[in-house]
This record gives C-alpha cells, structure tokens and sequence, in this order.
C-alpha cells in the first residue's frame, strides 16, 4: 500500500525539441504518510503528481502503486486503477454543479459500476469526518470554499486509495481554514492507511508532513524528514 | 446515468428548451406525414386497393412513362392476358374522370369501369349496366343513397350500393359496368370495348416480360403503377422532401445542442476521467441523456400531432395510423441518438490532465 517512483523520466515536445519535466526521480511514499512536495513554479510537481495519477506515462523509469507495476499499462488498466487505487484531490474543488454533496461522493461507486445508493452511508460518513454532518444535500453553489474543499478531500478517500495525491489544497482558503483543511489530511491519511504526496508552497505545512521533499528543474534535490523546514 | 439524471434535473431550463424544440419538429413531422398519408390516400386508394397485382398499361412510347390518363387497352389484350400461363385473373379496368349529377347535387368523380360482377369493385356483385357502386365519399359528395339515380355524362344510372372509400386522384370513385363505362369515353357505336388497363392476379410462373413483348404492354407491380398517376408523384415527392429536412432538421439541432452541452462539460468530464471513469460510462451517460430527452420530446410531440390529426381528419385528408405515428417518431428518435452520437464523441477527446490545476 505505498507509491514508490523510480528513476522516472518525463519529457514533453517543446517546438523541436524536447523538454524535460522529470528527470531520473526517484520517490518512495510509505502507506500511512504524507510526502510533502515542494519546489518553484515550473519545477516538476505537477507533472509528478501527473505520473505518480497515472494520467501520463512516463517515457522511462517505473510507477508502482501498491504493488502494482505500471508499466505498459493499457489505458483501460490505468484508468480502472485510477479508479480503484488512487485518490486525488484537486487544487480547486473541481465538483460537479449538478450533484449535491452526497452524490459527489456517491458518483465514484457509481464509476466502479457499483450502486451508488449502497455507497451513499460511506458518503455519508467520509463526509461526516471531514465535519460536514448535515449538509449532504447541498450543491456547491450552496457552500463555502473551504466546506467544497473538504468535500473534495472526502470524494478522494470514497474508494478507500492506496495512494491519495493532494495538489495544494489550501491554495484558495485563508490561514485558518487552510490548516484545518491540512490536519484533516494528515489525520484521515494515518486513519486510511494511504500513502499521500501533497503538493504545497506553504511552508508552514512541513512541520505536519512525514517527509518533504524538494524538486528543482525536474530532479528531487533533497528528501528532508518533516520538522527540519 | 448517475451523473446524467442529475444533470437533466439541475439543467432543466436548458433541457426543457431544447426538449420544447424536439416537441415542436415532432408535432410538424407528425402532422406532415399524417398530411402526406391522408394526400396519398385520397390520390391512390382506388389503385392500392385493388384485388390485383400487377396492371398492364399500353406500352408507352421511346422516352415516356406509363400513365393511366394515356393507356387504352382494346378486349383482344386482356383477353390474351388471360391466356398467359401464370396470370389467374385479367379483368379489364377503365378509368375516366367525369361528372356525377344528382337532382341536388354536382360532383367531380373518377369512373372505374368493371365487368359486371367484377371482384375488382367493392360490392361487384351489383356492378351491371345501368347500375352503378358509389364510394362513400362519392355518395357524400353526391348526398345519394342506394335506390338513387345519378347521372353520368348524361347517363341515368341506378345506385345500386354504397361501398368502400376509393378515390383516384383526389376524386371519390363510382364502378360502373364496362358498358356504361364506353358511353362515357366514347361516341355511341363506336367500335369495340375498350378500358383503361388490364388488372391482373398472378403466380410467381408468370412470364410478364414475355407477355408484354408479345402484347404490346407494360406490366408493373400494383404499387408502382401509382407512378402513373399525374398527379401523385409530385405531391407525394414534395411532402416527402419536407419531411426528410424535418427530420434532417432534427438531427442537426440535436446534434448542436449536445456539441455545445458537451463543450460546456468538458470541465466535468475532464474531473470524472481523472477520478476514473472510463470513456464508455461518459458515452453511455450523454447518450442516455439524449435519449431521455428525445423520447419525452417525441412522445409529448406524437400525442399532440395524434390530438390535432384526430380534430384535423374531418377537414383535410389525414392518415392516423402505426405508419404515420409510431414510424416518424422512431425515425425521430433514431437520427436525434444519431445527431446526439456524434456530437458527444469529443468526450473521448477530452483530456483528463485538464482537471489538475482547473478552477471550476
């Protein structure tokens, strides 16, 4: 139940030529932690978090996700493994508008082919631990941005992932809400069992992680155990 | 259809909208076909009617198609007809336009000769000389009931039964005997029995081809002898036109509304497939969606269309049946899931990196 990277290269075309966006990475994420991944704009993170979700395939180097290697995967592979092992939680909330908060979370047992109204007690409580008790019916236009936040958070544990990708999450909220929102993450993250790489430019978020990490033009530049920032 | 219930129900101004638009293209579309069943009916029926297969028209000349007002068929045809091996019946046919009188009454009307006791006539055991049929719509026309006297062409003639609605060309029908039928195309004495064409029932063994080249005649099936009908082919054609842009219509502003629906998710789509879906379930969940909508749209339109087809039918010539109601709304379902189909495979297209880093 971990995510482990290596030796991971990443190139897109770029006029002629070619640019790299991971260069040689290697990242071991161990179930039950959080990775914090930091490093300027341009540096690789979202093309790692890319990888690492599987919504691209790296041109060398290896993806394994809990246990699964993969490599050559067809599309449909990948997608069901998205599906069933990883959880992503968007830098924006990114929920439909037709759907209330329940349903939110209801619509990936209904993506697995399950019956979402079986799913819907799971919703329920996903969205109880992420302290929305009493607003399951309400759409998003119907909640704050820091409650759309958590429901996004909720939505990535629903298939219970062995991997939960986190892509600043708090980068819409204020300092208040943005560090609930951070120990919500760390708590439901040791609670599941699920290895997390989080994506931030908050430092203040460090001293919460179980690691961070750095990337700098593509290559990790350091692996740093939490509370050293 | 988890997401596309939801959407049909949050969206439902813009669903509403275009369900209004596929509502209305059905009412027409409807309308139209029960129209061009009802002309169709009202210019043919005598012919489609008819207890026979094939008709044998004189052979038109180099250039020219068969036509009834041209054909004239002499008695050594059709009694050669039936001599062909494989032809069971060969009964002569005339068709006349003429004038009907009553004492109150004046109508147009197209004369079908017989022999008498023909099986072609409805009632044709009461087609003999001086003792004519009349369609219903005839003796509506001619406000006359059996045991009445019409006049034709300055012939009295007995009416002997009022059967069937047989029209030709948008006239009501009247058998008469192949008799009395001379005396309306023809001077008095002059020359032998002539008719119109040749009605035939035949089996599979029959040489038709042969036969026309040995008699000097062109046979074609029953259905397609409504070709040479002067008028049918064009009115047929032009209500048939309008109701191909109808439905060519339909698919087309079906097919732009899910375009632009579809563009308008792509955010959507592009969160589902990051979360997992696969393309199967996006194209099965818009095309249920469509689905949905044409069906709810076809349905409420063919009510309507059916409720003002049955207050029209008095007035025009309307046709309600499975073929005017059930089969335009098919089509219409069909070539809007068609319309729908095609516009909604750009969900393949749709890339689920988009969804990193969107703001929605």
């Amino acid at each position: 139940m971990s995510l482990h990277l290596t030796d991971v290269t990443l190139t897109y075309p770029d006029g002629g030529a070619r640019l790299t966006a991971l260069d040689g990475v290697d990242l071991d994420v161990p179930a039950g932690t959080i990775t914090a991944l930091v490093g300027p704009s341009g540096s690789g993170k979202s093309s790692l978090l890319a990888v690492a979700a599987t919504l691209i395939s790296p041109d060398s180097g290896s993806v394994v996700i809990a246990g699964t290697d993969t490599t050559g995967m067809s599309r449909h592979r990948l997608t069901e493994l998205r599906r069933t092992r990883i959880g992503m939680v968007f830098q924006q909330p990114n929920l439909l508008p037709s759907l209330t908060a329940a349903e939110q979370l209801q619509v990936i047992a209904s993506l697995d082919g399950r019956s979402p109204r079986t799913a819907r007690g799971r919703a329920l409580e996903l969205l109880a631990a992420v302290g929305l008790t009493g607003q399951a019916d309400r759409r998003p236009h119907q909640l704050s941005g820091g409650q759309r936040q958590r429901i996004n958070i909720a939505r990535a544990l629903m298939n219970e992932p062995a991997v939960l990708l986190v892509d600043e999450p708090t980068s819409a909220l204020d300092q208040e809400r943005g560090a609930a929102i951070l120990d919500l993450l760390t708590t439901l993250t040791h609670r599941q069992g699920a290895a997390t790489v989080l994506v931030t430019h908050d430092r203040s978020h460090l001293t919460a992680v179980d690691q961070v990490v750095e990337i700098q033009d593509g290559r990790l530049r350091s692996s740093v155990p939490a509370g050293r920032h | 259809m988890f997401v596309a219930w939801r959407d049909l129900r949050f969206a439902k101004g813009r669903f509403v909208l275009m369900g209004a638009v596929v509502v209305l293209i059905t009412v027409l579309v409807g309308l139209v076909s029960g129209l061009t069943a009802g002309l169709a009916r009202a210019n043919t029926s005598a012919i489609t009617d008819l207890p026979a297969d094939h008709l044998a028209f004189t052979a038109p000349i180099d250039g020219e198609g068969i036509s009834f007002p041209v054909s004239d068929v002499d008695a050594g045809t059709w009694t050669a007809w039936a001599q062909v091996p494989g032809v069971i019946t060969a009964e002569p046919l005339g068709i006349v336009p003429t004038r009907a009188q009553t004492s109150e009454r004046t109508a147009g009307v197209a004369a079908f000769g017989v022999q008498p006791g023909s099986r072609l006539a409805p009632s044709g055991g009461q087609v003999r000389n001086g003792a004519v049929v009349l369609s219903t719509t005839a003796a509506d026309a001619l406000d006359a009931r059996a045991g009445d006297t019409v006049t034709l062409a300055g012939q009295d003639l007995r009416v002997a039964d009022v059967a069937g609605d047989a029209s030709y060309s948008h006239m009501p029908v009247i058998w008469t005997s192949l008799d009395d039928f001379q005396q309306l195309t023809r001077e008095p004495g002059e020359g032998a029995a002539r008719a119109t064409v040749v009605a035939l029932t035949t089996t599979a063994a029959a040489d038709l081809a042969a036969a026309d080249a040995a008699l000097g005649t062109t046979t074609v099936s029953r259905d397609d002898a409504l070709s040479a009908i002067g008028s049918f082919t064009s009115e047929n054609g032009s209500l048939q036109v309008m109701r191909g842009f109808l439905f060519a219509i339909s698919a087309l502003v079906i097919g732009a509304f899910f375009t632009v629906w579809t563009i308008q998710r792509s955010g959507d789509i592009a969160v589902l497939k990051a979360l997992g879906a696969s393309t199967g379930y996006l194209l099965r969940d818009a095309l249920g969606q469509a689905v949905v909508l044409l069906v709810l749209g076809t349905v409420v339109g063919t009510a309507i269309a059916v409720t003002a087809g049955a207050a029209l039918g008095g007035a025009v010539p309307f046709v309600l049946d499975l073929g005017t109601v059930a089969g335009p709304a098919l089509v219409m379902i069909a070539l809007g899931v068609a319309g729908a189909a095609l516009s909604i495979r750009r969900i393949t297209s749709v890339d689920p990196l988009t969804a990193l880093g969107s703001a929605r």
